[in-house]
């Protein structure tokens, strides 16, 4: 497999929409995130303390959520590097069941507005079971000028 | 244990640097299940023009977590962290975080605020490299869902943190 930046700023208007993609979580992905990020908050894999703190059940970390949702971005530009700006706000939690199907993220972007020196804004719209569950979910990225 | 408002504006201490691993940062790309071969294989980030492998975009928040842990406590402000989620996450990119950088990280208490019933902590945390070069700054919110001393939980509001 070959990186390569294959988007330039002169390819994109408004609205164009970038690869739509459909992502499983399953309760082995938040302990192996968990492992990853040294994050052992535990309404992330104990079923008894998320509901103590009034969750419905283990939920995913914010964080993967949004990580999951930043290649969206990162896949269609092609460099990690262009993003300038990464934002969310995390609206709903994404309730992890504990079962081998676990949770579906759905992440769509578009561009949403055109900015000077070849930068570009993307929303996500990030959905599990169909609640967003990130809100405000915005990228900007440079690109490369032909 | 109530949060004090009057901690805004607090800032902390340099934490030590932060070393960025190359196998911390394969972990975590296959943690957040991304393979692109920029984060793994230093020539694919040179043909990107990257002097070593890249982060993914959200790394650089385990570098601040490990700073917080180092030079911030949740006592001193109040804050109750029993039952701990996100609210909100923001990053600024001066430049990707990559493999051999060592990130200095600096925090700053930026909000403290009880609503409907939860405690809100907002954060800013700056990120530079050795050298004291700008690299990212985060901005975010944590909210407690210990219920709040003669505080209404909102059940309905529940899931819907700001």
């Amino acid at each position: 497999m070959t990186t390569s930046v294959t988007i330039s700023a002169e390819d994109v208007e408004i609205g164009t929409e970038l690869p739509a993609r459909t992502v499983t979580v399953t309760r082995t992905d938040l302990v192996r995130y968990a492992g990853a990020s040294e994050d052992f908050n535990p309404v992330h894999w104990n079923p008894r303390v998320a509901r103590e703190a009034g969750l419905p059940d283990v939920i995913a970390h914010g964080m993967l959520t949004m990580a999951v949702a930043a290649r969206t971005v990162t896949d269609w530009v092609g460099d990690p590097g262009a993003i300038l700006e990464y934002r969310t706000r995390f609206s709903k939690p994404v309730v992890v069941p504990d079962d081998e199907h676990g949770a579906t993220v759905e992440v769509h972007g578009r561009v949403a507005a055109k900015l000077d020196d070849a930068r570009v804004r993307i929303d996500l719209v990030v959905t599990s079971g169909g609640t967003k569950v990130l809100s405000e979910a915005r990228a900007v990225v440079r690109l490369p000028s032909p | 244990m109530a949060l004090n408002p009057k901690c805004v504006g607090t800032t902390y201490p340099p934490a030590q640097p932060y070393p960025v691993e190359p196998q911390a940062i394969r972990r975590f790309a296959e943690a957040v299940g991304d393979p692109a071969p920029v984060y793994t294989d230093p020539a694919a980030a040179q043909s990107l023009g990257h002097p070593d492998v890249l982060a993914p975009p959200t790394f650089p928040f385990i570098v601040v977590a490990r700073a917080m842990e180092e030079v911030f406590r949740y006592e001193d402000i109040g804050f109750d962290p029993t039952y701990l989620i996100h609210g909100n996450q923001r990053f600024d990119y001066t430049r990707p975080v990559r493999a051999g950088d060592r990130l200095v990280t600096t925090l700053e208490i930026t909000g403290a605020q009880t609503l409907r019933g939860r405690d809100v902590l907002g954060l800013r945390a700056d990120l530079a490299d050795a050298d004291g070069s700008h690299v990212v700054t985060t901005h975010m919110t944590f909210v407690s869902l210990s219920a709040v001393e003669g505080g209404e939980r909102d059940d309905d509001q529940r899931d819907d943190q700001r």
